[in-house]
Parts: structure tokens; sequence; C-alpha cells
């Protein structure tokens, strides 16, 4: 009866968010049912207006200098509004946890003494920096941005897989693909309830301006760039653009006398609040890499001074080091007194000995990661290695086994995926984004789904050729297929009785004005009635 | 405003002109090429090229293949309208965050036409049509939706400065062809001016007539005086002071003194020698840009942090 999800096949042990084998599951009932009587090519002319309207857009990243538009598959991830509490809550909760950890690190330290993790996890990290130890910010926020990677095993449920606190991106595209799709699949929005994403913009702006020094009441916030060139100079745009504020780079910024200021055309303006998306080694020359002209000579200073506040904070890099990763739970457990909502992946640390030799003897079924690495940058996935590969990986875990972790071979969950004219599984990802404005931890109803384009990958990333879904969470339960829906029985709440119903104010409709007409307009009226007397008098 | 922000509306401003006003200029040439025969088509494409600023004398045959490549399709030459509609949208990702959304998408879509081939593949005169176009969806665009602030007076700053200097272009290249045909009728029709200028002489043509509507008419938007006029109120709104005597800016003196000693000086003065006297307006328009960087602008070239780490 369907002919677009006819032929269908889920494969292998991975969890198909959409169909348990032939049956359908609820989440995605209405999708069906709304896209049953679409074929194939009307199909395809959507897909290209979409790709169309994403060049026209300027909706594009760099990958080595070359502006490509991002892919967008066309089909919805939906989930469910359960589902998604639970989500919610786990990154709330793994997102104050790490906020506890950070100010504890850069502070008295009480984890280390209690013993929950070596001093020297973080010691030994390439992200912890000194320059930001013993700086309070202004209302204790350091994680005012985060996006908890997460995925769905074998058995469907989500697995934090890891953190990102520095400067996690792709939120711009949970907000260009919402509206995207939205133009593409006009009448299957208008069957759902989806929670909106529009709002993101203004929660950031309202946790970074809650940010600012003490005694700054309206506050300059600014987002700074690495500039034209950087990947994601799309997103960077998009969220001054949609806060209203500037998009500054580093040449536009100048430190003076403990302040930092911006070049404007009528001199230099003070600088509150910078959402920063220049990584950490390249803010400051004076205490960084000195080569840097990305960031502004004397930031970190200004920062420590409590004159500015950086968002993301400074340092923030040890609590998303994988290593620290595979200490998440119990760190939850310490700060909060609570059991993890949200499971991390098993994960091997390689700076164990025992650990180490376990999975020195297993390496071609584990999937080997850098712990300062991004972007799927230098994994290393057993069972697809050649020998060669693996033998130079064992070398390299040898000779420096506090860089690596290893973790079992996760078949991503899939999701069927339009890709070269028929519908495939593809293996997804999910990064919800969060903002912490001090009080809350806010986390956007959707997130950032990844989806890998390749038959069988398990690498999303989009600098590996990853496209993007748009991630529909409902609101409201679930709600029975449409067609059984019953008419709804619209009971009438009793009135008191000495009481009148309280009756809206007559309203006479508003008569406005008559659009003025040009004289062209009447002259050719007037012309008609003359020819209808014209007309009217020979009779 | 940022400073790098103002600098890239400005240039939106000024490329955008500029497309426009090389696609009036070749449609002109081209047409006249077209029409009369007896013109030497190899010195009219050379001296095309050189009031165009194409630099060093090519030595190979000089055709109208070469000067269309030169100035309209060639990403590569920098007084291309390929490359100044490229330069725009480049200006433009720039200041993306400030520009609204149909503007952005206005320049965006014209680009496209550059990277996905569709320019190259339209041919005279359905280019310059095209070009003229898309100018005017963007301006329009600009009008319709800029707040009138700072950003939009750089915007116009940008483009009156660039008219002034394309429009003495155009006269410099009708005094050139004088004597062949009638190279002023086409030139008043490129700046879409012919009917105006009829109306206002009495449909009496003369070349003086024309160079004296083209360069000095109050009313006509595209006169020069009209155009300096207009870079002048622009710096004006810019500098917030309220002054009592002279001017400070150095650009608004330039352009005030341009203007006035075109209007002031008798018109047979300047005619005598046209192509040297626009020659020196590009000079003037080129220092009024520098001035304008000066003031304006200033500071945002990137700094290279010479410290030594403690």
């Amino acid at each position: 009866m369907s002919s677009m999800f006819e032929g269908y096949v889920s494969s292998g042990p991975a969890y198909d968010e959409m169909f348990d084998n032939d049956a359908l599951r609820p989440p995605y009932l209405r999708l069906r049912s709304s896209l049953e009587t679409m074929t194939t090519p009307d199909l395809i002319g959507r897909v290209e207006a979409l790709q169309a309207s994403y060049l026209d857009q300027g909706v594009t990243f760099d990958i080595g200098g070359e502006e490509r538009a991002f892919p967008l598959d066309i089909l919805p991830r939906v989930i469910e509004m359960d589902t998604w509490t639970t989500i919610e809550s786990g990154v709330q909760q793994r997102v104050n946890a790490l906020e506890a950890f950070l100010a504890d690190v850069y502070d008295a330290g009480a984890v280390f003494d209690d013993g929950v993790i070596p001093r020297e996890v973080i010691a030994t990290s390439s992200h912890f920096h000194r320059e930001a130890a013993n700086v309070r910010p202004a209302n204790g926020v350091r994680v005012h941005v985060s996006g908890i990677d997460l995925i769905r095993d074998n058995a469907g449920e989500f697995r934090v897989l890891e953190d990102n606190v520095r400067v996690p991106s792709g939120v711009s595209y949970v907000m260009t693909n919402r509206r995207a799709i939205s133009a593409a699949l006009p009448e299957t929005i208008a069957e759902h309830r989806i929670r909106p994403v529009a709002g993101y913009p203004q929660r950031l702006l309202a946790a970074l301006r809650a940010a600012a020094p003490a005694g700054v009441t309206d506050p300059t916030v600014v987002v700074l760039t690495p500039g034209v060139y950087n990947g994601a100079y799309f997103e960077h745009a998009l969220l001054a653009r949609t806060m209203g504020v500037e998009l500054v780079e580093g040449r536009d910024l100048e430190c003076r006398r403990g302040r930092v200021m911006m070049r404007t055309t009528k001199g230099l303006e003070p600088v509150h609040v910078i959402y920063r998306r220049v990584d950490d080694e390249f803010l400051d020359p004076v205490h960084f890499r000195a080569d840097s002209m990305l960031g502004c000579p004397g930031m970190i200073d200004t920062a420590r001074a409590g004159n500015v506040t950086l968002a993301n904070a400074v340092g923030n890099g040890v609590a998303d080091d994988k290593l620290v990763y595979t200490y998440l739970p119990d760190i939850i457990r310490y700060y909060l007194n609570e059991e993890p909502v949200l499971k991390n992946v098993d994960t091997w640390r390689l700076g164990d000995a025992d650990a180490r030799e376990e999975v020195l003897d297993r390496l071609d079924e584990l999937v080997l990661k850098p712990v300062d690495g991004s972007g799927g940058k230098g994994i290393v996935i057993g069972p697809r290695a050649t020998k060669p590969e693996l033998d130079e990986l064992r070398v390299k875990v040898l000779e420096d086994p506090r860089s690596w972790i290893a973790q079992p071979v996760v078949q991503l969950s899939t999701v069927p995926t339009f890709v070269d004219g028929e519908l495939g599984p593809r293996h997804v990802d999910l990064r919800p984004f969060a903002v912490n404005d001090g009080n809350r931890v806010w986390v956007l109803p959707g997130g950032l789904t990844r989806v890998a384009l390749a038959k069988g990958e398990l690498i999303v990333n989009s600098s590996r050729g990853g496209g993007s879904k748009d991630t529909w969470v409902l609101a409201g339960p679930p709600v029975p297929a449409p067609v059984t829906v019953p008419a709804p029985v619209l009971v009438a709440e009793p009135v008191p009785a000495d009481e009148p119903p309280p009756s809206p104010p007559p309203s006479s409709p508003v008569r406005s004005v008559p659009e003025s007409a040009g004289p062209a307009i009447s002259e050719m009226s007037q012309q008609q009635e003359q020819q209808q007397q014209a007309a009217v008098i020979p009779c | 405003m940022l400073s790098r922000i103002a600098e890239s509306m400005f240039w939106i401003g000024r490329y955008v002109e500029r497309a426009e006003d090389t696609a009036r200029i070749l449609d002109v040439q081209t047409q006249l090429l077209l029409e009369d025969a007896t013109i030497d088509q190899e010195s009219t494409c050379r001296n095309l090229l050189s009031i165009m600023g194409v630099e060093g004398e090519p030595e190979s045959q000089v055709d109208i293949t070469l000067v269309l490549d030169q100035l309209a399709y060639s990403p590569t030459s920098p007084v291309s309208i390929a490359s100044a509609l490229a330069a725009a949208r480049e200006s433009a990702r720039r200041a993306r965050e400030t520009l609204s959304v149909p503007m952005w998408e206005a320049i965006n879509t014209t680009y496209r036409a550059i990277s996905s081939g569709h320019f190259h593949a339209m041919r005279p005169p359905a280019i310059f049509q095209w070009v003229r176009e898309r100018a005017a969806l963007i301006n329009g665009t600009a009008d319709a939706t800029m707040t009138r602030d700072e950003g939009w007076h750089f915007l116009m700053l940008g483009r009156c400065i660039e008219r002034a200097d394309m429009t003495s272009r155009l006269v410099a290249t009708a005094s050139l062809a004088a004597g062949t045909g009638a190279p002023w009728t086409g030139t008043l029709r490129a700046c879409g001016a012919y009917e105006a200028f009829l109306r206002t002489y009495r449909g009496l043509e003369t070349e003086r007539g024309a160079a004296e509507f083209l360069l000095l008419d109050r009313l006509f938007p595209r006169s020069v005086v009209f155009a300096l006029n207009r870079a002048e109120q622009c710096l004006d709104n810019l500098e917030a002071t309220d002054r009592r005597a002279g001017f400070q800016n150095e650009a608004q003196r330039l352009l005030g003194r341009l203007r006035t000693e075109l209007e002031y000086r008798s018109l047979a003065d300047v005619m005598a020698d046209l192509p040297n006297e626009m020659e020196r307006l590009q000079r003037t328009t080129a220092l009024a840009t520098e001035a304008v960087t000066r003031s304006y602008f200033a500071g945002s070239e990137a700094l290279t942090w010479q410290g030594v780490r403690l």
C-alpha cells in the first residue's frame, strides 16, 4: 500500500528508529500516513528545491576552502515526548555535573582529594589551563553552551558518546533545517505538533547577558569569530544576526586599561560579554599561542580581572577530555548524589594496565579514539582496519597510553534516509544543545541529528561526508494513527448560577477607509460608467 | 557600527554599482561596434580597455571578444563584472549578520549565477540587461529593507562615489568616439538618460548638451554632480558633530572641491580636454576613497602580537 517505504529494509543489528522489523514504531505513524501518497518523482522535486534554497540562502560550510551546501535529508527524525523528557533531564544532569566539576577543578580540587578521579588525569590533559585557575565567573557559569553527543544503542537506549563544552557547533543548522523542511513538507509539518526550535538565539542571548560582569546593567554582547574562512562562519553570522549583536573578529578588538574594546566608526566602545567561537589556544597571544591572529592580546587578563566574560569559559576542555568522560558517571554521583540518567558507552582507559592488555588483544574488534581528538579525526575502527594500520596503532598506543580510549563498535541507530533516489537505512547520532543561564539549564527541543550518508558508514561528522536531518520533538502524548481519531466530545463546564457567563463585549468590525484609488483607476471606472450609459441610451 | 562592517557596506555599494555601470558602458560600446562599420574596432577596443583601467598593453590583437572577456566574463580580471559581483558577495558575506535576509539573498543569488556557470552562458546584450536587473534588485531591496543608519550611509556613499567615477568613464568613452556616428545618443541611452535629456533640452541633441547633462545636471540621478552631491550628503550624515566653520573631513573636502570646480568652471573649458579632465576626476574619487578608509575603517587590519611570553 505504501509507495514510499516499500522495499525499505533496516539492516543488521542496529536499532531502526522507524521500523521494528516490519512493524512501524509509534512516533512515525503520522509521518508515514502523510507521506504515503507521495511518489518518488514528487519527492525528488522537493529534494531539489530544498538544495537550491540552501545554496541561495548561503547555508554552507567550508571544506578545504570550498563552500558547499550543508546536506540536509528530506525525511525528518521523530522523537516522542517521553523519550525526549529522558534526554532532557539527562542532559541537564550532565551539564550541572560538568559545571560543578569545572568549578572544583579550577578551585579547591575536592574531587581529587576524595579519590573520585586522579589528579594526574586533569594535570596531563592538554586542555587544562592554569590561566583559568581561581577565576570565578560572574554568575558561576562556565558552560554557557554545551552539546552532548548521544547515540542510540542496539536496544534503542540513548547513551552519551561525548561531551562538548568548549565551542560546540551545529545549532544554526537545527534552525535552518526546520525552516527548510517546513517549506519542503508543509502538509506533513501541519499534521504534527512539533516543539519549536526558533527560540534558541533569545535563550542564548539571555544567558549571555546574565553572565555579564558584576555592575554592568546593560551589557554589550558580541560573537567572536575566527573569520570568514572558518568552517562554521555561517553559524557565527546567523547567531549574531538573530541575537542582534555584533559579530567581531580578533582584529576588531583591543584591550585598553583592563577593558576589552571594539573599534567602531565612532571610536572604541566597551565589550562586556564575548561569546567566543575561537579555541582557547588562539584567544590571547599573551598567554597562549603567540602567533595567533584570531584573538586579542590581553583578553585573558581582562577576564581574570572580571571586566569581561568569556563564554564558554577558558579551560573547559578538561571536562570534555575523553578520558575524563570515562569518570563522568562517578562525577555525577559525587556532586549531585544521583544516578546518571543517560549512560556512557562502555569504555576502556588504556592508561590502566589491565584494560590495556585486554584491548591490545582485541584491537581488531574495538574502536580506538584519541582522547583530545574531535571531528572524527584519528579514530580507528578495528574491524575495518588493515593489519598494518593496526600494527601502527599498537605502537602509538604503547608509546602514549594516556592519549587513547577504546570502545566496542557501537552500531548507531538507523533512520530512513533519501540518498541517490532511494530510501535506505543510514546511521545517525544526536547532539542536543543546552544553554545555562545560571538559574536553569535549558535544552533546545530538537538538536542536531547528523547522518552518515554513505551506506554502512558509522562516522557522521560533516567533515567526513555526513549530512543532517531535521529533528522533530513531538509535543503532547503520543497520538493514535489519524484514521482512528474519534470526533472530540465537548464537555461544557458548569457555570455558577448567580454569575452570568462572561460574554465578550459586542464588537463591531472596524470599518476601514477604502484604499484611495489613483486617477488612473477612477478614470477607468468613469469611462466604464459612461460606456454603460452610452449603451443604455439607444435602447 | 564596527569599522570592518562599515567598510564592507561601503564596498558592497561600490561593487554593485561598478558591475552595473560596466554593463552599461559595454552595452553602448558593443552596440556602436555593431551598428557602425566605419569604426576602427582595434583602436576603439584599446581605448575602452584603457579607460576602464586595464593595466598594460596587450600585444596581441585586441578585439571585442577580448574586451568582453576582460570587462565582463573573466573572474580573474579585476575590472570585470564577474569579479565585481563576486567581490560584492564576499563583502556581503563578511557583513552577513548586519544585512537583512532579502538583501543577502539578492546578492548571493546574483553571485550564484556566476559560480553555477549561468552567467557565462549569457551573451550580450542579454547579459547586460541581466546585470542591470540584478543591480536594481539589490539596490531596491536595500532601499526597502535597510534602516537609515550608518550602514545605509556607507552603502550609499560607496554607490555614489563609484557612480561619479563610472559616469566620468562613460563620458570619456563617448568623447573618444566623437565625430563617428552618434556616440552621445548611445551614452545617454546607457544611463537611461535619453528621454530625460530630450525633454530637458527640448529635443535639441548636441554633444555639448549631452556632456552637460551627464556631468552637471542637478536633477538627473546618474550625473556626476548629482552623485557627488549625494556622496557629500552621506558624509555629512556620518559626521555627527555640529560644525560652525569649514569641513573637517578630508573626503568631504575633496569631493566638495571636485563638485564646485565642475560646477563653476565653464563647460567649454572642461570639454576642451574631456578625457584628461575625466581622469583627474577619477583620481580625486580614489583619493576620497582613501580618505574615507583612513577616517572610518582604519585599524581594522590584522595586527600581529610581537610581545614575548613571560
